[in-house]
């Protein structure tokens, strides 16, 4: 599976969230680390959306779309920071 | 603030292909006409759509070239021999083809005036794309230097326009050698003797294939760089 980074999620999580997600922060609740999305793994060629935390590998976020809706988990986010408009 | 904008809802377009040109034997710049373009910060993407016939449906990103006053919008791709749209965008489609796109799409890897300089880049391959657009976004008054490693002469991306930037772009070449051009990676020594220096504070953006990226910017952060002021973007293994 590709591994890219979190840059290439933000056309799908612009799907879901009113702000720009990938230049947010996030602390990481495996591992405590501190980083913008768009610094993280991302893969999207699996079923949908996984984004990965580059220091310890867990999973931060998941999104997958499909049969008329979408699925998001975010269980590995302790917290996000947005810049707010 | 940059990048801290409400989203308009990011909806698929068709975009018809104006012109195309070839920049290497691999990679193609695509001009484009989207009915509806909003305009873009230097350093984002789109998305592109294709669809076959039986309805399957492949997604690619792919960074905006253009800068941000030019008058169309243009796509540099670089061929992929196994990839899903990279091959018909680069060998397949011509003048008055249409697909979907979406975008402007990003807000972490993106650079506008507003947010100053001096702009130190760093791109491998295909990775120069973005960058290209923030030199083109670049006002007179920010100082900025590319550092750009290519494999060979032949696959050097934007020739004549970065030539023409002179000492503001530093060439390396990967695997040929050739009078005059500097031969080799992009390593701790080449960032230290052509890069900003630190105390500078530059705002450093570095993409290429994942190798590439983790290896430079742990020499910038080595070197000093605040790991805050260094943003990446990674094109996968190979670039895309």
């Amino acid at each position: 599976m590709e591994e890219l980074d979190g840059n290439v999620a933000a056309g799908m999580l612009s799907e879901v969230f009113a702000l720009e997600l990938t230049a947010a922060r996030g602390r990481c609740d495996g591992c405590g680390n501190v980083a913008a999305l768009g610094e993280a793994r991302a893969y999207v060629d699996s079923p949908g959306l996984v984004v990965r935390c580059r220091s310890c590998d867990s999973v931060l976020l998941v999104l997958v779309r499909g049969d008329g809706r979408y699925w998001l988990g975010v269980q590995g986010l302790a917290w996000l920071e947005l810049a707010a408009p | 603030m940059a990048g801290a904008a409400v989203l308009g809802r990011l909806t698929w377009r068709l975009a018809e292909v104006a012109d195309v040109a070839e920049e290497t034997p691999r990679t193609r710049t695509l001009v484009l006409g989207v009915e509806g373009w909003s305009g873009h910060r230097a350093g984002q993407h789109v998305d592109i759509r294709l669809t076959a016939e039986d309805g399957y449906q492949a997604e690619r990103s792919y960074s905006i070239a253009s800068g941000p006053d030019d008058d169309r919008l243009e796509l540099t791709v670089e061929r992929i021999d196994d990839g899903e749209v990279s091959p018909y965008l680069v060998d397949e489609v011509r003048g008055g083809d249409t697909f979907e796109l979406r975008g402007p799409i990003g807000g972490y890897f993106a650079w506008s005036p507003g947010d100053g300089g001096p702009l130190l880049l760093v791109g491998g391959g295909s990775g120069v794309v973005p960058l290209r657009s923030m030199l083109r976004a670049r006002p007179d008054d920010v100082p900025a230097k590319l550092i750009y490693s290519a494999r060979t002469h032949e696959d050097v991306i934007y020739r004549d326009e970065l030539s023409a930037l002179g000492d503001d772009v530093l060439l390396t070449l990967t695997r040929e050698q050739r009078d005059g051009v500097r031969a080799g990676r992009v390593d701790a020594d080449l960032l230290r003797d052509a890069a900003f220096a630190p105390a500078e504070d530059p705002r450093v953006f570095v993409c290429g294939p994942t190798s590439f990226v983790e290896s430079v910017a742990s020499a910038l952060v080595e070197l000093g760089h605040a790991p805050e002021r260094i943003r990446t973007e990674r094109f996968g293994p190979t670039g895309r």
